[in-house]
């Protein structure tokens, strides 16, 4: 869950203690004008997309009059950056930059810790920075029942032309990353201007999708997710269901082996239509899901593959009938299904349907990608 | 890591649906369950063992060594502070959904006080003949058969029809380790890895794998100087890569955590990656 530049920066950093440029949000090139004569300096326009590199896109215009503001907005509202459609430009005013810095916090799996990224070398192309360079960026582990202190921020940026500015704004980067719920917080450039102040001139934040329900602000302000009309009808049914653009529709319990599910369909010479995934407390929705399943235009056959621990698989077969009975769709489907309640599903499959299940799920797959043809 | 006859397993939400159903499986197949945590049924008995007001005082009344939590995501956190403080040797976190922050305080304070999460997001560990602590069916003699195979798997359903397919082939499991699919778990690959080839028990490794992070690629460093041997599967070869946002994910992990990665990285390594969960049981038969 991605927030704008702009939310990020006030809901986020600023709420933090962390400087931030004086900056206006518009949706029309009007409302940029009036923003202009607000601030009454040179100012940088910028197309607010949840995507990086928008300067090399040309999504960043520098501007010096109102005129400018009113025209830049204009050339970049509802152009398309990096596949997102520009709604918003953020007219901020230009920093007189004296060194850019690059700072982040994120989740350490391999330290089962946050870690604090820090380098010299802010700017655009931090990826690029860390393939050629990999020592140019600094890390620390934190202990988060200690938090992040001044003096670990401080030999975390020692040696750096700034470094008594910088370390406070890493310890509060930290704890707003803590405070917020973040999966990621990153200030990218963090500029200290010529006056010596230490400003975000941008920030990405990844809210945290299983604390969205205790930052309701955030989650909010989050970018939607671009789904296609299936993708939505899934998402507001409580499944994760992903379209794919193949002809065997798939519907199995648990992502690891779902996701085997749809490596299998292409091993075997066919292509998937779907990722849909019933496991954990979704295994009741199996009606709901396989309807969404079905309703993808072009799916030729569909395979079933249960293996059920906390899912049971009779509860599963259960709604796969009902749908199926339902909808009578026309095409032929095949079925694996194994562990809790296994005897149950089959002979539910069986009887109601007339179908036997597979032993092995590659020979369902395989039945599933030959009827495809 | 692995479950045994004399391991003392505390369940906290013993009295919700999922802990009721799952606490009688584990008790039927021999787990020691000495009791369970719900502070408002504290003094009264449930599915015939006594329940506690908090892991703390289950400990002074009847010590266990690892504590087993069926408790919702908002809950977790606390849960799992009270069986670290305790003194819980292992905590098993079945939880999906737990807040990352939160995850991040149980894995601090677990390795303050010497703790060892298993998960979180994890469906059990299992010791086939011996007990089980999870929602894995570790009762169904179809799918779990005592033996001399370790599987570690960070998903439940897939890590299933592996030991699935290693019973129908006659391959029994010495022991299930469920590691989990959240992000930052307490127990990875490697270090499961690293127990199944200290355990006597257990001859040959199978490792369940999939996308993301780099947990493959680090088992497949300890791998290369083992002697038993290890076959791994890694799911997600054919998931469409997602957006990624912010530059830091990628920084850490650099080109690593794809299929491709994880898979010549364990190649490298000597450990047979196969292209189906079929062909598992007999890429570990030939090598036995």
């Amino acid at each position: 869950m991605n927030l704008l530049e702009h939310a990020a920066k006030h809901l986020v950093l600023r709420n933090g203690g962390i400087a931030i440029p004086q900056g206006i949000v518009c949706h029309t090139p009007d409302e940029a004008r009036e923003a202009f004569e607000v601030l009454r300096r040179p100012c940088v326009a910028k197309a607010q997309v949840p995507a990086g590199k928008r300067g090399k896109s040309g999504g960043i215009v520098v501007v010096t009059n109102a005129h400018e503001a009113h025209d830049a907005a204009r050339s970049l509202l509802g152009t398309c950056i990096a596949g997102h459609r520009v709604s918003a430009v953020l007219l901020e005013e230009k920093a007189n930059i004296a060194k850019e810095y690059y700072a982040a916090v994120l989740p350490d799996a391999a330290g089962r810790a946050p870690m604090v990224l820090f380098s010299e070398e802010g700017g655009m192309d931090i990826e690029e920075l860390a393939e050629a360079n990999p020592a140019a960026i600094r890390r620390a582990t934190v202990d988060v029942l200690k938090g992040f202190s001044e003096e670990e921020a401080a030999a975390l940026v020692e040696g750096a032309p700034h470094d008594a500015v910088l370390a406070p704004v890493l310890v509060k980067l930290y704890d707003a990353f803590r405070a917020h719920d973040a999966a990621l917080l990153e200030i990218n450039p963090l500029a200290v201007l010529d006056d010596g102040r230490a400003v975000a001139l941008d920030c990405k934040f990844t809210l945290d999708p299983a604390a969205a329900s205790r930052q309701p602000e955030l989650a909010k302000a989050s970018v939607p997710e671009p789904l296609t009309d299936l993708e939505r009808l899934a998402a507001e049914a409580g499944l994760k269901y992903i379209e794919l653009s193949g002809n065997v529709a798939l519907l199995a319990n648990g992502a690891g082996l779902t996701m085997t599910t749809m490596d299998t369909v292409s091993r075997l010479g066919g292509t998937p239509a779907n990722f849909q995934e019933i496991g954990g407390e979704a295994y009741t929705k199996a009606e709901a899901a396989l309807k969404i399943v079905l309703a993808h235009q072009g799916v030729k056959s569909l395979v079933v593959n249960f293996c059920g621990a906390f899912a049971r698989t009779d509860v599963m077969a259960e709604g796969v009938v009902a749908a199926w009975e339902a909808l009578k769709p026309d095409i032929p489907v095949f079925f694996s299904i194994h562990g809790t309640g296994e005897d149950e599903a089959v002979a539910l499959v069986r009887e109601r349907l007339g179908i036997e299940p597979f032993d092995f799920m590659e020979d369902a797959v395989k039945a599933a990608v030959e009827a495809a043809r | 890591m692995i479950v045994r006859k004399e391991t003392r397993v505390l369940v906290q939400g013993i009295t919700g649906k999922q802990g009721t159903f799952w606490t009688e499986k584990m008790i039927g197949c021999g787990t020691q369950v000495i009791g369970g945590v719900n502070p408002k049924h504290a003094g009264t008995e449930h599915v015939g063992v006594p329940v506690f007001a908090s892991a703390r005082a289950a400990m002074e009344a009847a010590p266990f060594d690892l504590a087993l939590m069926f408790i919702p995501p908002a809950a977790a956190k606390d849960a799992a502070l009270d069986a670290i403080e305790a003194g819980a040797k292992t905590l098993v976190v079945l939880t999906e959904h737990i807040p990352l922050q939160d995850v991040l305080t149980m894995h601090a304070a677990a390795k303050a006080h010497g703790a060892r999460i298993v998960g979180p997001n994890t469906a059990g560990i299992v010791t086939p003949g011996e007990g089980f602590a999870g929602i894995m069916p570790g009762h169904n003699p179809n799918i779990f058969q005592p033996g001399r195979v370790g599987v570690i798997s960070r998903s439940g359903s897939l890590g299933t029809l592996v030991c699935l397919n290693l019973t129908r082939a006659g391959l029994g499991q010495s022991a299930f380790i469920g590691i989990g699919g959240d992000p930052v778990i307490g127990t990875s690959t490697r270090e499961a890895l690293e127990a199944l080839d200290l355990d006597a028990g257990t001859d040959a490794v199978v490792i369940v794998g999939e996308i993301g992070g780099t947990m493959e690629e680090e088992a497949a460093e300890y791998a290369r100087g083992m002697k038993k041997p290890v076959v791994a599967f890694i799911a997600g070869r054919s998931a469409p890569s997602g957006r990624t946002m912010g530059h830091a994910g990628a920084i850490v992990t650099g080109h690593r955590g794809t299929y491709n990665s994880k898979r010549s990285a364990l190649e490298a390594a000597g450990v047979a990656v196969t292209d189906l969960p079929r062909d598992i049981a007999e890429a570990v038969a030939s090598r036995l």
